[in-house]
């Protein structure tokens, strides 16, 4: 796939306006087709932090009245509205788009002792959206948000007008699909829970990625690739409870024959990670970027075969397929950008 | 003496021009299809002893023989063929059960010819495997769910070392390394010549893989290869003592074969010559009999045990295999050895070969093994219970494209036996049984022994597994893959063409012309 993505943290967590992933995004309209944009928003609903919010878009009011219904069973619902939206011209064809805010309620957490609440979320979004039957969740994060659908990028933004909201990350992809149907649900970015990810590229190990993951629960509904990448950060994550950098690692290790060359234990190390791990290592072009609300997280595949530029302005930390988009929203000084080295990630953190 | 109704198989047509009479035919022909005629002083062939195997036609110093089909006319029928009609004699001549080697060369549609492979186009590029790296290295053992951590230290700078803030709490079971995902297949000595077993081992060596003894015991002078040396526990245990699990980097417990399932095996005593009978721990001249079942496994918990009491007479060192043939229900079996406790799980279809078995059984029973690595790939991975231990398929595997078809069904990597010996000279004459192998290869006479250089055959294997190797790394590199891993059970980088539907079904693959 072509793409652009980009992505935008303040270090020190000031929140700042969609508008300016909106222009960083716009300015890479070349990579895209028009058939897919997004944003992920972090730090947007601080008057509902501790709320789960699920954004879902419906095919049709049956099928919302059903998954408000299923909801009701396993949640509290604090608040449920329309996302906001205004008249775009070239966006057509749009689903029915909500948010809501929830608790988990305690009795269905007394029924599943065994899961965390993140768990039973997870559980909830796999059965909304294994079910097939028209609502999509999209995203089911803590105070962040996801806003995409079939259109471009900075179309979509103002759809959503994101312009109001205020943030301390942004994520955004501008898509040109080529293997999979452009969609709303397949747009960028793909999100569960506080974990979410836009991607530049094709994955070639997905059949197994895919295969992997349902081993562990999760249900690859979205008819697309890069679903995966989502859930596989989740897994390490969440689930095995690994950090950020290692994940990595594991997504993207080193070459064998670069691993021959590592001192002893370093070297036992990535041989060990590898073969428990070499179903979720990604092949296949990609450039990436991946949040969790504390962090982002940009890398790409193991020989590069996909652009990723940083910059590091004041306490922000910008990522972008091209260094165009960053210019177009911050003015850089020499020594500002940097372009990560084969499987080297290039890191923003809060605080 | 009544006359034999058997016809032959063969024709053999000895160009009068060419041929010098020099008797290199006579003396390469332990079947004693050719002979000496002193009267006539003249070379003659008696084509009724002739198993085309191609030996003398090989080694002809004039190109004077040509081996052909039998060129007698028999009425053609489908139903009554040649075949069957000679089986028929040939039991009405003797009362006796039919015997043959190899595998099976029934007519069965081969599942692999209806296999494709994708490539990438355009929106991902195919990766050269001259200029990039490309990984075929395969662990075979059983792995964690995860790994467990102890943090060392919070702060991680990616530009520090992974080992100085983490160390891993998880202790990796045994593994076997592989720099490609193949081995050679169990064949036992006794079977196969010591040369043979000489040149397997010598080319596992030199190509990072592993040979595997079958149930004949280890030769004492190939414990020097012990590190590539896979040694089976099977029914008749020949040749088990603590020095033989010792010197192995891996131990199979031998249950069944894909060419004959649920049968025993016999090696005559008139083979078991005093090397054989060291190896094999048995008085010379008795017959080596390996009963169809273990007599001390009768159900999954027997097998659990004799898999643990191997680990614990290894130390937990080294990870142990459970060799199984592929029948009706093997899914399921499969999952019992898991849950037993095997670290791999070897699978052997409907193909595989023989030294003996009996034609009846080799030819119907068990199942193809494409759909048998697909069902146990499937029901491991639906039982969550994949990663613990590896599969080892097994049974036919004719080139590299088969390989690379086996691991995106979910095969972590595939023994070879018949490729094998082809490449070391065997002409698939099927008369392994006999032990009178004009190339060497399956016979224990000291005369045929000697013509397998086990130098000679050894480069030969090494090539094969050296070329199927960069074969398979360009077709992974055609659809964008650089490392092994990314294609093991990655059945969505192949398709079915002209499957039935419910082959798709259990091969868990799309129909050719479907998109992703």
């Amino acid at each position: 796939m072509g793409c652009s993505i980009a992505g935008i943290i303040d270090e020190k967590g000031n929140r700042f306006s969609g508008e300016k992933i909106i222009c960083a995004i716009k300015k890479m309209y070349l990579r895209a087709n028009g058939l897919g944009g997004g944003f992920a928003g972090y730090g947007i609903y601080p008057g509902n932090k501790d709320d789960f919010c699920f954004h879902i878009i419906y095919n049709d009011e049956p099928v919302q009245k059903n998954t408000e219904n299923y909801l009701k069973h396993d949640f509290e619902i604090v608040k449920g509205e329309p996302i906001p939206t205004r008249t775009v011209k070239s966006i057509v064809n749009r689903p029915l788009l909500w948010r809501y805010f929830l608790h988990v309620k305690d009795e269905i957490k007394k029924q599943f002792y065994e899961m965390t609440e993140e768990d039973i979320v997870m559980r909830s979004v796999m059965k909304i959206n294994g079910a097939q039957t028209g609502a999509y969740v999209i995203s089911s994060g803590k105070n962040m948000g996801i806003f995409k659908g079939v259109g471009y990028a900075a179309d979509i933004g103002e759809f959503y007008k994101l312009e109001e909201y205020s943030g301390y990350c942004w994520l955004a992809h501008d898509r040109f699909p080529t293997n999979t149907p452009g969609w709303w649900g397949g747009a960028h970015p793909f999100g569960l829970l506080n974990f979410s990810i836009v991607h530049n590229g094709e994955i070639s190990s997905y059949g197994i990625n895919k295969r992997y993951l349902e081993e562990f629960g999760y249900q690859l509904t979205l008819h697309t690739d890069s679903e995966a990448i989502l859930y596989l950060f989740d897994l390490l994550l969440r689930k095995h409870k690994l950090p950020m950098s290692l994940a990595h690692k594991i997504l993207c290790p080193p070459l064998w024959s670069e691993i021959e060359k590592m001192p002893a234990d370093e070297k036992k190390f990535y041989e060990t990670l590898r073969i428990i791990y070499g179903s979720a290592l990604i092949n296949g072009p990609s450039a990436i970027i991946v949040s969790d609300g504390k962090r982002m997280f940009g890398f790409t595949d193991r020989i590069k075969l996909r652009p990723l530029v940083a910059a590091r302005n004041g306490s922000k930390f910008y990522l972008a397929s091209e260094e165009c988009a960053i210019q177009e929203v911050c003015p850089l000084k020499k020594g500002d950008v940097f372009f990560p080295k084969v499987g080297e990630p290039a890191i923003g953190s809060l605080g | 003496m009544k006359k034999s109704l058997l016809f032959p198989d063969f024709t053999v047509i000895r160009d009068p021009d060419k041929c010098i009479q020099c008797e290199v035919c006579v003396r390469q022909c332990a079947f004693d299809a050719h002979s000496f005629d002193k009267a006539a002083n003249k070379v003659e062939t008696d084509a009724s002893k002739c198993v085309s195997c191609l030996r003398c036609a090989t080694m002809c110093p004039t190109g004077a023989l040509t081996v052909s089909e039998y060129q007698q006319n028999i009425r053609k029928n489908k139903n009554w063929t040649d075949k069957q009609i000679k089986e028929l004699y040939k039991q009405a001549e003797t009362g006796g059960i039919l015997l043959t080697g190899m595998g099976t060369d029934k007519d069965y549609k081969i599942i692999w010819d209806h296999i494709l492979l994708d490539a990438a186009q355009v929106t991902n590029p195919s990766i050269d495997p001259l200029r990039e790296p490309m990984e075929l290295r395969t662990y075979l053992g059983s792995k964690p769910d995860k790994i467990q951590l102890k943090i060392k230290n919070e702060k991680l700078k990616i530009e520090k070392p992974l080992s100085t803030f983490y160390s891993p709490l998880t202790k990796l079971p045994p593994q076997l390394k592989l720099e490609t995902p193949i081995l050679f297949s169990a064949m036992s000595y006794g079977a196969i010549s010591l040369n043979t077993m000489r040149a397997l081992a010598r080319a596992s060596d030199e190509c990072g893989i592993f040979y595997n003894t079958g149930e004949g015991g280890l030769p004492k002078e190939l414990y020097k290869y012990g590190k590539n040396t896979i040694v089976q526990v099977a029914s008749g245990r020949f040749g088990v003592d603590p020095d033989y699990l010792d010197v192995a980097a891996a131990v199979e417990i031998k249950v069944g074969q894909g060419a004959k399932p649920g049968i025993g095996g016999h090696l005559p005593g008139e083979k078991v010559t005093d090397e054989i009978s060291q190896t094999r721990m048995i008085p010379t001249g008795t017959d080596a009999l390996s009963p169809a079942p273990h007599h001390d496994i009768y159900s999954i918990e027997d097998l659990s045990q004799l898999i643990y009491s191997i680990k614990e007479a290894t130390e937990y060192k080294k990870p142990i295999s459970v060799k199984v043939a592929a029948v009706h229900n093997i899914a399921a079996i499969a999952s019992g050895i898991v849950r037993a406790g095997a670290d791999i799980v070897a699978i052997d279809g409907l193909r595989g070969g023989t030294g003996a078995a009996p034609t009846r059984i080799r030819d119907n029973v068990g199942i193809p093994i494409e759909l048998a690595i697909a069902a146990v790939d499937s029901r491991l991975r639906g039982e969550g219970i994949r990663n613990r231990a590896s599969i080892i398929a097994a049974g036919g595997f004719r080139n590299s494209a088969d390989v690379v078809k086996a691991i995106a069904l979910g095969a972590d990597a595939v023994y070879i036996g018949t490729a094998a010996l082809v490449a070391m000279g065997c002409h698939l004459c099927q008369k392994c049984y006999t032990g009178k192998c004009n190339w060497g290869i399956a016979t224990q006479d000291p005369y045929l022994v000697k013509r397998l250089n086990p130098e000679i055959a050894s480069r030969r294997l090494v090539n094969l597994i050296k070329a199927w190797s960069h074969e398979i790394k360009e077709i992974m590199g055609g659809m964008g893959i650089n490392a092994v891993e990314s294609l093991r059970g990655n059945r969505l980088r192949l398709r079915g063409f002209d499957l039935h539907e419910n082959e798709l079904k259990i091969l868990d693959i799309k129909p050719a012309g479907e998109s992703m």
